[in-house]
């Protein structure tokens, strides 16, 4: 029941959105209806919570702790991301960058969006699983090119025509997927069923699922940004409006991850080997250390911390990849964190960047002067994403890094380079434009400061101390992983 | 109609499929290119309902006329609406190369055919053999969209990939359960949509549908 | 026993009915264009006339020269007694199969290609080494659309492929069927056909066969002639044997032969109509495009073998 509060919720405000278009209360709808969403999600939590995992709408939704939490986490980031953009778009508006029909698209599309996002991880069927992914992308490709300029253009189009050929070969290891289960479980929609799907993965064919599992990998990993499959990532995230940055690099990449993993482990049930977490340790160690390079050269600041999600998105994939109880309890806290903080610096980023109408970073100068919120909440933003005690990005690195020098210790120098370029490109980026005097051109602003404090403050209170619910949530989830 | 004749249609539509795919790779008229995509459709359709019959799976007779209706009415509908409306209707691309390109869709099909050698190997269907043609289709849309720099060809290599995955489940597994079908359909009609209003802005900020002219986003060295 | 006199009765066929085909392909044609007809039987009119004719040879004219119009006359022939037309009981497509067919036709084209440079006017250069780019495209989709059809029946022998497809009847296969058409392409561009080349044209810009042979005259021009009306009838006759055999005597039924003869003059009368609407419906290409067309012959028989192996 509360399944269907948290995914129709959204899907209504969508709905709804659409027709109130451009009136005045069109955010408060949008606030209200993430809000909505976030209460549906967390009475969905504390079910599973208290009676463990379930299933509903006949075996057709499934919810146990891997993908609750992470329900919880899209619809928290959504919500906040929505308090964010009431004031951000309003300024937009004003700066004549969106048009009235764009901002009754750009409500819409959002809770679509949200809609989408929250069936990938809820749905029990693969298939599904798929085409809300895909739906994903649809949602959000026009909102990317919101801004109508030649640059925004071209982003969306990469970022249609890239992760539309990306997720095409996801699909394709889907129907081999199917293949393989189809001579197990018989025809039918219950043979794409996860929960079915798990219980007999042992006798899935091994040759059929290693092959699908090359697909998959190729499919959703181009959605999670991994190198060489990221070329779309910088340019979407960085064009589109700062919200819509902030939910892509803080919730889609994490929905894609989810995917991913959800099929590695029929994998690896299947084969019985490591193969699976060896191609996805690849994909990680590279795209940790070719973004933590591309970091330094950067010169647009959203940009950049794109390439910092592709980076984090990396060490989460090489640690699922790596396995283990530790490894795998390092990557989930390291998508909840990551998602937190990087949504929080792109709120800030987002702030930083209309105060000085330019995304150079070479213009932005004197944060902390302009806008103590802003600046601070830059740099301990900053801080935090760089793995820096006491947050919580450095509790689930540490843990990756612990598990790594375990399991894997020939890769720990490339895992330690890539965090150390990252960590020295970042801090001087960002010294130079928290610093310094205030800018003529820097226009004062009221930022919207829930949102940031709010994130900063649970990356905080996770890196000081873990609570004990998410504790025995994680450890659940390592479980069903293994 | 008996399984050996159901087989040889099979088959044949099959190689008509990949013939048609071939042809759209070296296709440099975009009216052609339509043409040509929605013999495609045309022949996926009939081998659809043709393997429902022989095989007795009759929501394959659904995702038939969906195909059908999509592929060969309103999609190639909508694409002719845009490139009417947008004046292109005459526009010859250049495409460099051709007969290199026509080799790396050999050889990928001869890829495909080795890649998919053991799904072939433990089915049972009668459509096995085509499933190292379904995935030939989508690699040969996937090279059209790399060669090509216009943006009404990479979505027909877009749709023409779409085309073979639907094909690969057709010949993997009697098709994907309904509702993954019905699904598939509707986010491709979603993507029309979309690729519809991207045609219109790109067509608008850049004067022409040439995607070469965007090259603006680059990673640039940082000179300090 | 039988076997020669099939053999001989095969070769005195090509020998005397090639001219009356050609003569047919030009009567249909006339006809299409709305024009009148010179009758079936002219163009043995047209070769008794040069043969009446003195030679004029140039006087830098070597022994390529003067040698290729019987080679090339020869090679044809031989060629007609490798491919079964009447009987598959043939002693010499024991000894000679498809391989050797293609390589001489290839001789009979190198020598053609040297005669035509050994004069050496312009216009003998530039038609062979048109006619050369044309061979260098044509070759190798031509070996591979007949290695689709060897691959098939298991065997390179002519005789022993006409058996195979005749004994399984009508077997629709893809990989038959894009060799077949590979080999349509190919037939019209080794023969200089339109779209690739028009027989019946003396334009300098576009011509191929004719201006490599423009310096021939008399008894020689009448037999390079007359080897090329034989090509084209043996190229209707080979596509009979790999794709439509229908009608051919087996290895134990002399008797048959009459039944093939007509079932193969029925065969000609059919693919001089579908070679004039092809003619007629098409334009030549320029020179340019010829790789596109070839190209396009080389793909077809390549996908005909991929799907002899992936579809069957």
């Amino acid at each position: 029941m509360m399944l269907l509060v948290l995914l129709l919720t959204p899907l209504v405000a969508a709905v709804v959105l659409a027709f109130v278009g451009d009136r005045k209360l069109a955010p408060e709808v949008n606030i209200a209806g993430s809000a909505a969403t976030f209460i549906a999600g967390t009475g969905l939590a504390l079910q599973v919570y208290e009676n463990g995992a379930m299933m509903a709408g006949g075996k057709f939704f499934f919810v146990d702790a891997f993908n609750v939490y992470l329900a919880v986490l899209t619809s928290f980031v959504s919500m906040t991301t929505a308090i964010f953009s009431k004031r951000y778009m309003r300024r937009e508006r004003q700066h004549g960058r969106v048009g009235h029909l764009g901002m009754r698209f750009y409500h819409a599309m959002f809770q679509l969006f949200i809609f989408a996002m929250l069936l990938c991880l809820l749905t029990n069927n693969i298939g599904v699983l798929w085409i809300a992914m895909e739906l994903a992308t649809l949602s959000t490709v026009l909102l990317v090119s919101l801004y109508r300029t030649p640059t925004a253009i071209e982003a969306a189009w990469k970022y249609f025509i890239l992760c539309g050929v990306g997720i095409a070969q996801a699909l394709f290891g889907t129907v081999l997927l199917y293949f393989a289960a189809e001579k197990v479980l018989g025809e039918g929609g219950d043979a794409l069923l996860w929960t079915n799907l798990s219980q007999v993965s042992d006798k899935l064919e091994p040759t059929v699922l290693s092959l699908a599992f090359v697909f998959l990998m190729v499919g959703y990993g181009t959605k999670v940004g991994l190198v060489p499959l990221h070329n779309w990532l910088p340019d979407a995230h960085s064009e589109g409006p700062t919200p819509i940055s902030a939910v892509l690099s803080g919730l889609l990449l994490n929905i894609a991850l989810y995917a991913l993993v959800r099929c590695k482990v029929l994998v690896d049930g299947s084969t019985q080997t490591h193969r699976a977490g060896d191609i996805m340790m690849g994909f990680g160690i590279l795209s940790i250390l070719v973004a933590a390079f591309s970091l330094l050269r950067q010169k647009d600041i959203k940009r950049m911390f794109s390439y910092s999600s592709i980076e984090h998105m990396g060490i989460a994939t090489f640690a699922f990849g790596l396995g283990g109880p530790i490894a795998t309890f390092g990557a989930l806290l390291h998508m909840l964190v990551h998602s937190l903080t990087k949504s929080s610096i792109f709120f800030t980023v987002g702030h930083a960047s209309q105060m000085h109408r330019t995304q150079e970073m070479d213009r932005i100068k004197g944060l902390i002067k302009g806008n103590p919120l802003v600046g601070w909440g830059l740099m301990f933003g900053v801080m935090a994403i760089m793995g820096m005690p006491p947050f919580g990005v450095f509790t689930s690195e540490f843990l990756i890094l612990t598990a790594t020098m375990k399991d894997a210790p020939l890769m720990t120098p490339f895992l330690l380079l890539g965090l150390g370029v990252a960590f020295a490109a970042l801090l001087r980026k960002v010294q130079n434009m928290v610093s310094g005097e205030i800018p003529p051109y820097q226009k004062p602003l009221k930022a919207a400061h829930v949102p940031v404090l709010l994130h900063m403050a649970i990356v905080l209170f996770i890196g000081i101390h873990l609570p004990d619910f998410l504790n025995r949530w994680f450890k659940t989830a390592v479980e069903l992983l293994k | 109609m008996n399984i050996q004749t159901a087989s040889q249609i099979n088959g044949f539509l099959a190689a008509f499929v990949l013939l048609t795919a071939f042809g759209m790779l070296a296709q440099k008229r975009i009216y052609s290119l339509i043409h040509l995509f929605t013999w495609q459709g045309l022949f996926l359709s009939i081998n659809t309902a043709i393997v429902g019959y022989v095989a007795n799976k009759h929501h394959l007779y659904i995702s038939s006329i969906l195909t059908l209706s999509l592929k060969v009415f309103l999609l190639p509908y909508i694409l002719h609406a845009l490139i009417v409306r947008l004046n292109i209707r005459k526009e010859v691309e250049t495409v460099v190369n051709i007969p290199a390109t026509m080799l790396i869709g050999i050889a990928l099909v001869i890829f495909s055919y080795h890649l998919t050698a053991p799904v072939t190997e433990l089915s049972t269907l009668i459509t096995r053999s085509t499933i190292a043609v379904a995935l030939a289709t989508v690699m040969i849309g996937l090279l059209m969209m790399i060669t090509r720099r216009h943006a009404v060809t990479q979505i027909i290599g877009f749709l023409a990939m779409e085309n073979g995955l639907f094909f690969a489940a057709t010949s993997a597994t009697y098709g994907m359960p309904l509702v993954v079908e019905l699904g598939v359909a509707l986010d491709v009609l979603i993507a029309a949509f979309i690729f519809g209003i991207f045609f219109f802005h790109i067509h608008t900020t850049f004067d022409s549908l040439d995607v070469e002219q965007m090259a603006r986003l680059k990673e640039e060295d940082y000179t300090e | 026993m039988n076997g020669i006199i099939v053999e001989t009765l095969q070769i005195a066929i090509l020998i005397g009915i090639a001219p009356a085909f050609t003569g047919w392909v030009r009567m249909l044609k006339c006809w299409m264009q709305g024009r009148t007809s010179a009758g079936m039987f002219q163009p043995y009119r047209d070769l008794a006339k040069l043969f009446s004719k003195d030679i004029v040879l140039a006087h830098n004219a070597s022994w390529i020269f003067r040698f290729t119009p019987y080679l090339c006359f020869g090679t044809v022939v031989l060629a007609g007694g490798i491919v079964p037309m009447l009987s598959t009981d043939l002693p010499l497509a024991l000894t000679a199969d498809v391989i050797v067919l293609v390589g001489l036709f290839a001789i009979a084209r190198f020598f053609t290609a040297l005669s035509g440079m050994d004069i050496g006017t312009a216009f003998g250069g530039m038609g062979s080494s048109r006619e050369m780019m044309v061979a260098s495209l044509a070759e190798p989709a031509m070996l591979m659309a007949i290695f689709t059809v060897s691959l098939l029946c298991k065997s390179t022998s002519l005789s022993r492929i006409a058996e195979v497809i005749y004994t399984a009847g009508f077997v629709a296969k893809p990989s038959l069927a894009f060799a077949f058409i590979a080999f349509i392409l190919i037939a019209l561009a080794e023969n200089g056909r339109i779209p690739v080349d028009n027989p019946a044209t003396h334009l300098e810009l576009t011509m191929i066969h004719e201006a490599m042979i423009l310096e021939y005259s008399g008894r020689h021009l009448a037999l390079i002639e007359w080897a090329g009306m034989m090509k084209l009838f043996l190229f209707i006759a080979l596509s009979s044997t790999l794709f439509y055999p229908f009608g051919i005597a087996g290895t134990d039924n002399p008797a048959g032969v009459p039944v093939a003869a007509v079932a193969l003059i029925l065969k000609l009368f059919i693919s001089g109509v579908v070679l004039v609407v092809i003619e007629t419906g098409l334009a030549k290409m320029r020179l340019f495009r010829l790789t596109e067309f070839l190209g396009a012959a080389f793909l077809m028989a390549t996908l005909g073998m991929l799907s002899f192996f992936i579809l069957e």
